[in-house]
């Protein structure tokens, strides 16, 4: 017997307002504890709410990027309930009207086990919503005691609610990875995972192939892709096991310790808050006029899916190649720079998704951190394309570029690196190498085709590496032929 | 000099003919002999008061000074003044210093008028005789036994005993105006949004809106002037034009057409009262006004609506009162479930208490639906009845409250008879009309009546011009209680 597994996320997107959501105080991360903390943060007696504008544009545009409905007037609603790091007693957050409806995001799914193809699937965004984040609770701040930092508290968040339309870890984090690339392609969030600009809760539930959904358990707080997966991994044997041994499973909001790599309950359906939910009549309802949706409109740029439609119907790249580089809007911005430049597509995103890559992975960069700027990366490009530098001598100069800057061409200038393609001087070459090799040459003619590889090896050293290769294979496969 | 109006007051600064620090230390020394019997104020800063009397007379001699500049404003106890203490009325607030202004301080300020002290109210704002104060109950000057009507008590005790020259109040059920008619003074409640709410503290959102009590319309015209205007930290504040809102107080009201609701003169309301509305609207005909019988249906509704949304509202705009930033929190507890349970059971009085647990219920997961959503649609109901009724008349008239002042403790044990006390007045707030009460004669108890004006919304000029009218062909606006 086999069983079906159901997740859903909800995200919580850290929206990338200068200033919060309610007030003018500063959102910056990392400040000194409640440096941060205005009146409004504090709420004091007496302050009131006023709406960030900025941070209802970022919604209206993500709403657009996933092709969803805007509500022409969404409420902001109170949730009312107590805790230290919530300090009006409620969090502003909207409830039965959210800013933004039902929208899709089509993601690339690559199977994590065996040899499953990759393949893609549309994942149904059930709603997005504007909220404002709680400040943290510090325990253990001093002397046992539990200390409050309000600088978070009236972040803006778009809460972002997916369907239970994965049924794959693979396919929670191939959801998770495209949401978190698309809210940073269009600008409305950093994405910061460490700083918890972008955290996922993942509802897991399992059934039988055909029956009803199973009970879920939501597992809180995750801001790793890799403990996205390790925790649904383990949630779902967990499920699966007790159903098993004859146990049921109850509705619970769960945590995953990475340490452990397991899961545990932290409060059960029993505890669930009546959170009193209803209209803030402090705040007028929102409404996005037909202008602010154009004028979002214009300012989306061409989103990843569409990018990478582009890549693979016009610029002939695989699916995968289109993926890679579509993966970052930086990485796809880095591209289409050098394609403009070099022309040369394939080229280009093997040098990206290779070369480029692997040394900004070695060193732990990402994209807007590359030292060498795609018009330097174009200017070696070029010089690939056209012949002047094989791809050895390439490696050198995009080694140097990574290491000390420059200018292609003067670092293949000063390091010699120019290829020869000069066919006289190749074919003099080769003559050479057959003359002062006769014995050699003569057991390749009688059949021994694996020394073919000797004698390129000579001509190469013979060119201190600067024969054009694909050339030099041309006239020795003519010269040895005889 | 307790008698002047703000602008004979104005004037006589302007001449030179009275300083603002001898003005403010008088007022000063009046309430020093008076306050301890009467409790209107809760708070008095003599040195931040002659601070700000020092300044005011620096701008009356560079000739730079505004209408109210110089004259000693008591300030309802529910506004923050940076550096003064603002308790509402509550010992959860008791120790609390507040380190801003509300935008009605920062509107007086502006002004240059002098901050006289923090007058005292029912706690939150909750209550209709100031008995539910934290500080004790206030006197009516009228009768030292009888209530001031509440919650903006302090304030309408403190005019009527000419503790100052003006005051402000805020009204979210009734609290400027009930208070203005059990202590004969006159008050107005501004159409919601008018006056911006920050810096007041919140007890219905929704409802609450700050107003001007003075000794007569002129007063409160200049007042008004003072208190509105757009604030963009309220985003229920309005965006208008500012307005003078003493220009038409000389109009003449031949042709206005006056409606009486016959649901105001209907069983509840006592025979004295309606009397003197009655004799009001007499009045009225002989300045040439057109009497109109009109009906609103709905505000039989009114009080029962209206004890639902706002003790919802209530319920989580007082959640910020936890203990943890600042204010009240218990001096010992187990855990942080108890410290929360502690210091609000501590902090909170009774009624306050009451409301929050009635707003809990109501917007509780399975009640919802039943009270909040079907008292939002009675509210609607209850606003389209004035909307119909404004079709027929310029402005309603009836009584602001059903009877005079009651003695102190008379309807502490009875809440709902308490809240009866406002069952003319909380149609207007739900409807968020501008609503007024000016004095208009006394009961058999010889205490005030109050004659309750309601406009159309933006219409408190005309609302000040039908008062003023009223105040220039009688004299009850000017009569004092005895002694002062």
């Amino acid at each position: 017997m086999t069983w079906e597994i159901v997740i859903g996320l909800e995200v919580h997107t850290q929206l990338s307002t200068r200033t919060k959501i309610f007030s003018g105080a500063s959102t910056t991360y990392g400040a000194e504890p409640n440096t941060q903390a205005d009146a409004v943060s504090i709420a004091l007696p007496g302050v009131l709410p006023v709406l960030n504008k900025g941070a209802v544009e970022r919604a209206v545009k993500f709403g657009l990027a996933v092709g969803a409905h805007i509500a022409p007037r969404s409420v902001f609603a109170r949730k009312n309930y107590f805790y230290p790091d919530l300090p009006k007693g409620y969090q502003i957050s909207q409830f039965d009207l959210p800013v933004v409806g039902m929208g899709s995001l089509a993601i690339q799914v690559e199977p994590l086990s065996g040899n499953a193809k990759p393949y893609e699937k549309v994942v149904r965004i059930t709603r997005a919503h504007l909220e404002e984040d709680a400040g943290k609770s510090v325990h253990g701040a001093s002397q046992g005691m539990t200390g409050v930092d309000l600088n978070r508290a009236g972040t803006p968040l778009l809460e972002i609610v997916s369907e239970p339309d994965m049924c794959s870890a693979a396919e929670a984090v191939a959801y998770a990875k495209t949401l978190h690339n698309l809210v940073r392609w269009i600008g409305i969030s950093d994405g910061n995972m460490q700083e918890g600009s972008f955290r996922c809760d993942v509802n897991v539930s399992v059934r039988r192939p055909g029956e009803e959904l199973g009970t879920r358990r939501e597992i809180k707080n995750l801001n790793s892709f890799k403990y996205m997966q390790q925790a649904i991994d383990y949630e779902v044997q967990w499920q699966i096991d007790t159903l098993e041994n004859g146990g049921k499973i109850h509705q619970a909001t769960i945590l995953f310790n990475p340490d452990t790599g397991e899961t545990r309950a932290m409060r059960s359906k029993e505890d669930a808050h009546d959170y009193r939910y209803f209209p803030d009549p402090d705040l007028l309802p929102l409404d996005i006029t037909p202008e602010m949706l154009a004028a979002m409109r214009t300012e989306l740029p061409e989103l990843p899916e569409a990018r990478r439609t582009r890549y693979v119907n016009e610029l002939g790249l695989s699916a995968y190649d289109a993926a890679s580089l579509t993966s970052s809007r930086e990485m796809a911005d880095y591209f289409d720079t050098c394609v403009t430049s070099v022309g040369n597509a394939k080229l280009c995103a093997n040098w990206l998704i290779g070369e480029l890559s692997a040394q900004l992975n070695r060193d732990g960069l990402d994209m807007a951190q590359c030292p060498v700027s795609p018009q330097q990366m174009s200017g070696m490009l070029v010089r690939i394309a056209d012949n002047t530098i094989s791809n050895a001598g390439a490696k050198e100069v995009f080694r140097t570029l990574w290491a000390e800057g420059g200018d292609a061409d003067l670092i293949i200038d000063s390091k010699g690196l120019k290829q020869v393609s000069d066919s006289g001087a190749i074919e003099a070459l080769v003559d050479e190498i057959i003359t002062a090799n006769a014995d050699k040459v003569a057991e390749y003619r009688s059949g021994k085709d694996k020394l073919f590889g000797f004698f390129v090896g000579l001509a190469m050293k013979a060119s201190k590496g600067k024969a054009n290769p694909a050339q030099l294979n041309e006239v020795l496969l003519k010269k040895l032929a005889g | 000099m307790f008698n002047s109006s703000l602008s004979q007051l104005g004037a006589a600064l302007r001449a030179k003919k009275i300083s603002s620090v001898e003005l403010t230390q008088s007022y000063l020394d009046r309430i020093a002999t008076h306050n301890p019997v009467y409790n209107a104020y809760l708070t008095v800063d003599n040195k931040a008061s002659l601070a700000q009397a020092a300044i005011a007379d620096q701008l009356l001699a560079t000739g730079s000074a505004q209408a109210l500049t110089g004259i000693p404003i008591a300030q309802k106890d529910i506004f923050c003044a940076k550096g003064w203490r603002t308790t509402c009325g509550s010992k959860m607030l008791a120790d609390f210093i507040a380190p801003y202004d509300a935008h009605v301080i920062e509107q007086f300020n502006r002004a240059g008028a002098v901050n006289l002290g923090k007058t005292n109210m029912d706690e939150f704002a909750m209550g209709s005789s100031n008995e539910t104060s934290y500080f004790g109950p206030v006197r009516n000057p009228w009768n030292q036994n009888a209530v001031p009507g509440g919650s903006s008590g302090g304030a309408a005790s403190a005019v009527a005993a000419r503790l100052c020259a003006a005051a402000t109040g805020t009204d979210t059920g009734g609290s400027i105006r009930q208070p203005a008619a059990l202590c004969g003074i006159t008050g107005i409640k501004p159409t919601y949004g008018t006056v911006s709410r920050y810096g007041m503290i919140a007890f219905a959102s929704s409802l609450d809106q700050a107003g001007p009590m003075a000794r007569s319309a002129e007063d409160c015209a200049l007042m008004l002037n003072v208190m509105t205007g757009f604030d963009e930290r309220d985003s229920t504040s309005l965006q208008r034009e500012k307005e003078d809102y003493s220009r038409d107080l000389n109009k003449p009201l031949a042709g206005l057409r006056i409606g009486l609701p016959k649901e105001f003169f209907a069983e509840g309301l006592s025979a004295d009262v309606g009397a003197r509305v009655q004799e009001a609207i007499a009045e009225y005909r002989k300045l040439g006004a057109v009497i109109v019988g009109i009906s609103l249906p709905n505000t039989r509704l009114a009080v029962p609506v209206y004890y639902v949304l706002a003790p919802a509202e209530a319920s989580s705009n007082l959640s910020r009162f936890d203990g943890v930033r600042y204010g009240y929190r218990a001096p010992e507890y187990t855990d942080l479930a108890d410290m929360y349970e502690k210091s609000r059971s501590q902090g909170f009085g009774e009624e306050v208490k009451r409301r929050i647990m009635i707003g809990t219920y109501v917007l509780s997961h399975g009640y919802y639906d039943a009270y909040y959503l079907q008292a939002q649609k009675i509210r609607r109901l209850i606003a389209q009845d004035f909307t119909d009724a404004f079709k027929q008349c310029d402005v309603i008239m009836g009584p602001t409250s059903p009877s005079t002042a009651f003695n102190l403790g008379e309807k502490g044990d009875d809440p709902v008879q308490m809240y009866l006390s406002d069952i003319y007045t909380i149609a207007v707030n739900l409807a968020g009309l501008p609503g007024m009460s000016i004095p208009c004669g006394f009961g058999t108890n010889e205490m005030p009546v109050g004659l309750q004006i309601i406009g159309n919304y933006f219409d408190e000029a005309r609302m000040l011009n039908v008062a003023h009218q009223y105040q220039l062909a009688t004299d009850w606006h000017s009569r004092a209680p005895k002694g002062f």
